[in-house]
């Protein structure tokens, strides 16, 4: 049978179809499947159609029909961007690549049988199966928090309405009143990512409730650009944030959601506002393939990104385990695009160029207040390496700054567009 | 600084500069009187960062270039005179270049008598410039594979968009392949300055370039 791949996009006939065919079947060209439809698989799949040239078929599977990208939803709680300039859509996808998108959640994968299942009881079969799934959380690792947590402490490390909602949460808190972190230990989706956070939770509360205090609670010693965080911190909102550190009970904390109070090494606080950011895994649907480890990350090699654990699985961004790149949505993209490569060579014999990773992330501090840190990679038989790379400095002039942060509104448009179409 | 220092410039160096300096005077004004034209005044040019003369309006590739911390030293000054293109791709700067070294330095030592304190200004030699602008015609005859330009345009296009948008990041396609190849290679062996670039052509082979020169070519 033919899936009719208009019919899968935002139509609730069509994810009837699927649902009464208990396995869609292969259609003479080899297919590949990409569970999840963000940074690492709207790009594997994009990649595999425009480049295959209709030889191979492509299903992506994605529960949500707006994707809200991660990165630049703190410069929408800073206020800097809109929601819907952060929320993208798979209808270019489906038209203009002929992908077939499947609005469902994938909830096992037969690595014998070589299928998918989905939520809604289809069944898919693959030649290849590409998983980028992104992150869980570690249950217990904040005590006191789970997800049924999550309405009223926000962890707001996934995007779409659990940003929203934190963003709605600050807006509301009483005058010099007091937001609370809790940043997750490492490793963890985004490295800047909490920090930049806080900057752009500062840069809110300074326009609209300037007393108000930013309290961070960090198991980590250190953290990513730290130098420039902290240097951009005392120069546009002196006073207003402190951290606690390890060193001094960072690492021991619990939370109380119902009485809205962190306790730090023993010591309560009352809080307005409390973010937590648990400690991270690879998103379940890894787990559930039978790809991960005991680190909860999914080994891969770094030529091609295939699973250490299956053949004919590979991984992407967030959940893999690869080597020296950080969890990136820059890295995701550039680790797809390595994948879709191979697994072309793979399923038609295309040719196959070494392996060439790179990675750069931009921070907003401030308005016009961009940083950046990058490297590049390439794959070694043990894992992805870096060869190289470079940092913002601290001290650097105004205009500097600026063209940093307009660069990163020129990457986001690319890599929006390198993933959606 | 790469340059050998030279004995004072011989008035010879100077006159002679002056008569290059015609070359630019179109554009350009020097001394007592000098004003912003076409191009911006060159007074005081030596240490003086790029695109900072207020009240000029520079392209937008010369501000970049600014923002980037690009200072007119006499290596800077040399390589954009030589050939503009090469350090400020879209400079609005429409100058073909002095090829011949003598007359750039001899313009260089009629220039230096404009600024603050000459005898700071190391002094050029002109058969010594550390770096060519000009990328060695064996490299630009490279023949590009399109199919690998291709696949290493994937690294390219997470930034630089498909569809020639340059919000914040400059177009890269239907560029002329000598344009694309002398840009890259700029940046290669550090005649332009950014982070991101310099990283990303360090680790191109020069057959990797002219293949990406060729791809992005037909877009
Ligand atoms: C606050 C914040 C700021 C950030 N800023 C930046 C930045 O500036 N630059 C940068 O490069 N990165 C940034 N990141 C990191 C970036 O968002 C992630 O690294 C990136 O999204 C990872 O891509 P991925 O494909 O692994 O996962 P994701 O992009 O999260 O995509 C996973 C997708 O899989 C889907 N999915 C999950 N489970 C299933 C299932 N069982 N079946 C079907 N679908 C499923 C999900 O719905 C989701 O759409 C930031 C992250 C955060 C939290
Ligand atoms: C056709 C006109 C024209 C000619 C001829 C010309 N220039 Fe220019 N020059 C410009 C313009 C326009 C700019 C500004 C460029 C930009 O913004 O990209 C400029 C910029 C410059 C700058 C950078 C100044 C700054 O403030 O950053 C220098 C240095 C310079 N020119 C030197 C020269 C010299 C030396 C010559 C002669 C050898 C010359 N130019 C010939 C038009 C000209
Ligand atoms: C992380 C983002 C990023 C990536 C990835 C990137 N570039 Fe760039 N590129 C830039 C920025 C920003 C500039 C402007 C730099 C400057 O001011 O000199 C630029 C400039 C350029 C220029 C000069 C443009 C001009 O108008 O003078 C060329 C050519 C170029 N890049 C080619 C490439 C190629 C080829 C690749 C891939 C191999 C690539 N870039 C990858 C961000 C990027």
């Amino acid at each position: 049978m033919k899936i009719n791949r208009r019919g899968f996009i935002g139509s609730g006939i069509a994810a009837a179809a699927v649902l009464s065919s208990p396995m869609v079947m292969a259609s003479g060209r080899p297919r590949v499947v990409v569970i999840g439809g963000g940074a690492g698989g709207a790009t594997a799949a994009r990649y595999l159609a425009k480049d295959s040239k209709g030889a191979i078929d492509v299903v992506l599977i994605e529960p949500t029909r707006t994707y809200y990208t991660c990165f630049f939803s703190n410069l929408y709680i800073g206020g800097v961007r809109d929601f819907t300039s952060i929320g993208h859509t798979y209808g270019k996808l489906a038209s203009e690549y002929g992908i077939n998108v499947v609005h469902d959640w994938a909830t096992g994968v037969d690595k014998e049988a070589k299928t998918v299942s989905l939520a809604g009881g289809a069944s898919i079969s693959y030649d290849s199966l590409v998983i980028s799934p992104g992150i869980d959380f570690v249950e217990g690792s904040v005590a006191g928090w789970d997800l049924t947590s999550q309405n009223a402490m926000p962890h707001a490390y996934k995007a779409g309405s659990q940003t929203q909602l934190l963003k709605a949460q600050i807006e509301a808190m009483p005058t010099g009143g007091t937001f609370a972190m809790v940043a997750p230990p490492n490793p963890y989706r985004c490295p800047p990512g909490p920090y930049e956070r806080v900057s752009m939770v500062a840069h809110l509360l300074k326009n609209i409730n300037p007393t108000a205090k930013i309290l961070i609670v960090d198991p980590k010693e250190k953290f990513s650009k730290q130098g420039l965080f902290e240097e951009g911190w005392s120069k546009h909102y002196a006073g207003m944030i402190e951290r606690v550190g390890p060193d001094f009970g960072g690492a021991n904390v619990e939370v109380r959601p119902d009485s809205m109070e962190v306790v730090i090494d023993g010591d309560v606080e009352k809080v307005d506002v409390c973010n937590v950011i648990p400690a991270q895994k690879a998103g379940i649907i890894a787990e559930l393939a039978g790809v991960t480890n005991d680190s909860g990350w999914a080994p891969v090699t770094a030529h091609d990104m295939k699973s250490k654990m299956d053949d004919n699985i590979y991984v992407l961004g967030d959940a893999s385990a690869q080597g020296d790149m950080p969890k990136s949505g820059f890295s995701a993209n550039s680790q797809a695009k390595v994948c879709s490569m191979a697994i072309r060579g793979a399923l038609t014999g295309s040719k196959v160029f070494p392996a060439k990773f790179a990675n750069t992330c931009w921070s907003l501090i401030d308005t016009n207040d961009g940083v950046k840190v990058g490297a590049a990679y390439e794959a070694t038989d043990e894992k992805i390496a870096k060869t190289s790379g470079f940092v913002s400095k601290t001290g650097e002039d105004d205009a500097m700054r600026k063209q940093n942060y307009e660069e990163s509104v020129g990457w986001y448009e690319g890599i929006t567009a390198d993933m959606f179409g | 600084m790469l340059f050998g220092v030279f004995p004072a410039f011989s008035q010879n160096d100077v006159e002679a500069g002056a008569k290059v300096f015609r070359t630019c005077k179109s554009c350009h004004s020097i001394g007592p009187d000098a004003a912003n034209r076409t191009g911006p005044h060159l007074n005081d040019l030596f240490g003086r960062a790029a695109g900072s003369i207020e009240d000029f309006k520079y392209s937008k590739d010369m501000m970049r270039a600014a923002n980037g911390g690009l200072v007119w030293d006499i290596e800077h000054i040399d390589m954009f005179i030589e050939k503009p293109k090469s350090l400020i791709f879209k400079t609005r700067m429409a100058f073909r270049g002095v090829k011949d070294p003598v007359d750039r330095a001899n313009l260089m030592a009629f220039l230096r008598q404009f600024s603050d304190d000459p005898s700071n200004i190391p002094e050029a030699e002109p058969t010594m410039a550390a770096v060519d602008p000009d990328v060695h015609p064996l490299i630009l005859a490279i023949e590009g594979d399109k199919e690998y330009g291709a696949y290493l345009s994937g690294e390219c296009t997470t930034c630089h968009r498909v569809d020639g948008e340059d919000d914040g990041i400059p177009s890269i396609v239907g560029w002329d392949v000598e344009d694309f190849v002398t840009a890259l290679h700029a940046y290669k062996n550090g005649h332009r300055l950014h982070q991101v670039m310099e990283m990303t052509a360090k680790r191109l082979s020069e057959e990797e370039i002219a293949s990406l020169a060729v791809y992005f070519s037909e877009l």
